[in-house]
């Protein structure tokens, strides 16, 4: 380190950057797994594969991955109208994306609940046809939707913004219609930005809790989420279990996240 | 093919991109639109390819005197090449050049091998054979461009437009790629329509020169008429640099390279005035002088270095400068 370097100030940057992240990820997480040490591998196991665990965990990976899947194709729709087209009310239009940031959680899941329960204004629609949004892993579906959105759109933004519309156009007098267009040119361009805005909003959804506990009705083995089932443990004051729990759900979010940017970075380097 | 353009406009709000433009692109031509930036020539190359729509109304734009205005770009068949390449990133260049033959319709598609063979056609006429399987990012500026250039002529357009194509490239690639694009047009022959700010580029280029200003058209002719007998004094000065002499109320353009400069013993009072030399810059093939008149006037002069050595000048010498002979329409 005793190079000299062009750009001033890494040793004092390095130091902080280190600290902080320390002060504000490190030692909290190797508090929880201190505290979850302190249990033996018998307690880990018997905890983490009780049918409880395992079906909220199936909920909570599966109803995040595919709310970010759907956020993803549709924030692309959304990102492609407000960089691409001008009309009156675009700005309205892209202050409104970020609403789901700037909403707390648990109006949101109120809102959404008083929406979607079986006599509200969607909900008695989609009872109709026999469909249970509330109260429901499809509840959960849809708040988990409603709150990955905005990462989706936010990260491609920028790279839509930058790529202009040239290649499009080239595309379009080499004779290519707009289908061709969106599936041969648009969509392999943006796919990295589309992964790391999937990636996001599903990190995002595995962590969510206040929007969810409201619409998702918490019945155990059906509706509920692993961080439901962490606080409920904390209610009890099993501590370690929660600790548990969380020290499970962040191994496996790891590695989920680790995999990801893996496919990413391939991509991105054949995308250069 | 020939462009015939008639009375096209544009205007984007109250601003107006385009005032009634007419203009013949003969058959077979290379033809540069030539303008200060915000002239309108970007955006007559954008509707001539159906990227940009002219206001309704009575204009035309026919290809070999076929309509083509209501035909949207993706039909129109014309090449077009951007200025920053919009090579497709994720495509090989094999990939990006067979692109335009891989969308036709099922029936009008040709074999892959078709297509292959007509890809390495192109990589060789543009001289870039071997390259097929690498990526944008991995060429030059230079290649890029012609990467542009041979996915744009894979299609077999009716026409090829060019917008500002070396823009941005270094000045030595520029030089080296104009002067091939001149001999690729002659052994192509496609009608050819390219718009650059660059003065130079479109008088070395073209065989017909579109000089624009203020979405209008200014003036339309062979580089070297258009040069010589340039129609307004904006011409005058868009096309390379140029004196502006007053003499009370008139104003006499005059090119550097028009002007003799003699030694001050030769000096003629009717067609001469004294002169003293007021800069000498001779580092290059042809020597530029700067010299004072009597009446406080800048005049800039061109001579070979040969006969800047046979005056042996120095900075305050004087001098008889003699402009050419007055010619009409010229103030």
């Amino acid at each position: 380190m005793s190079k000299r370097r062009v750009i001033p100030g890494f040793g004092l940057s390095m130091g902080f950057s280190i600290t902080y992240l320390s002060l504000i990820i490190l030692i909290p997480l190797v508090a929880l797994f201190l505290k979850a040490a302190t249990l033996g591998p018998a307690e880990w196991w018997f905890i983490l594969t009780s049918p409880r665990m395992i079906a909220a965990a199936k909920l909570t990976f599966g109803a995040s991955a595919a709310a970010a899947l759907v956020s993803t194709v549709f924030g692309l729709l959304v990102t492609w109208v407000l960089v691409r087209y001008r009309f009156p009310g675009r700005r309205l239009l892209d202050a409104m994306v970020d609403l789901p940031f700037a909403l707390p959680t648990a109006v949101a899941g109120i809102t959404l609940t008083a929406i979607y329960a079986p006599n509200g204004w969607l909900g008695e629609t989609l009872a109709k046809w026999g469909i249970e949004a509330a109260y429901s892993p499809l509840g959960v579906f849809i708040a988990l939707t409603f709150i990955g959105f905005p990462f989706v759109v936010r990260t491609l933004q920028p790279v839509m913004e930058d790529f202009g519309s040239e290649c499009e156009e080239a595309a379009a007098t080499l004779g290519a219609g707009r289908w061709v267009i969106f599936r041969r040119v648009i969509f392999p361009m943006f796919i990295p930005a589309l992964i790391t805005g999937f990636t996001l909003a599903f990190a995002r959804a595995i962590g969510e809790y206040g929007s969810v506990i409201f619409i998702s009705g918490n019945l155990p083995m059906q509706t509920e989420i692993l961080p439901l089932l962490i606080v409920s443990q904390l209610e009890q004051f099993k501590y370690e279990a929660a600790a548990v729990i969380a020290a499970g759900m962040l191994i496996v979010s790891f590695v989920l996240l680790f995999l990801i940017n893996l496919l990413q970075r391939r991509l991105s380097w054949q995308n250069r | 093919m020939s462009i015939s353009i008639q009375s096209i406009s544009k205007s984007f709000g109250a601003y107006a991109a385009l005032e009634d433009i007419s203009l013949e692109v003969p058959d077979g031509s290379l033809t540069a639109l030539v303008g200060p930036s915000g002239s309108g020539k970007t955006t007559l190359l954008r509707i001539v390819a159906g990227l940009d729509f002219a206001d309704p109304g009575p204009g035309k734009i026919a290809f070999h005197g076929e309509d083509v205005i209501d035909i949207p770009a993706a039909k129109r068949g014309v090449g077009f090449v951007f200025q920053h390449y919009a090579l497709f990133r994720h495509m090989s260049v094999a990939q990006n050049i067979a692109f335009g033959l891989s969308v036709l319709p099922g029936a009008a598609r040709p074999k892959k091998t078709e297509i292959r063979d007509r890809v390495k056609e192109l990589l060789k006429l543009v001289k870039l054979e071997g390259l097929d399987l690498r990526r944008p990012h991995e060429l030059s500026g230079g290649q890029r461009q012609r990467v542009a250039l041979a996915r744009a002529l894979a299609i077999r357009p009716k026409v090829l437009l060019l917008d500002e194509p070396f823009g941005a490239l270094d000045a030595q690639v520029r030089k080296d790629l104009r002067r091939w694009l001149r001999v690729f047009h002659d052994e192509i022959g496609l009608t050819t329509l390219f718009v650059t700010h660059d003065q130079e580029e479109a008088l070395e280029l073209s065989d017909q020169v579109v000089v624009m200003r203020n979405a209008r058209i200014e003036q339309v002719g062979k580089p070297q008429t258009v040069y010589d007998h340039p129609r307004s004094p904006f011409v005058y000065e868009f096309l390379g640099n140029v004196n502006k002499l007053h003499a009370g109320k008139d104003v006499r353009y005059v090119r550097p390279h028009e002007i003799d400069v003699l030694f001050a013993a030769e000096f003629d009072p009717a067609t001469d005035s004294l002169a003293r030399v007021h800069h000498l810059f001779s580092a290059g093939p042809i020597a530029t002088l700067t010299v004072k008149l009597g009446d406080g006037q800048f005049l800039d002069i061109e001579l070979s270095r040969r006969h800047l050595a046979e005056l042996s000048l120095s900075v305050g010498d004087e001098v008889a400068v003699r402009p050419p002979p007055f010619e009409r329409g010229q103030s």
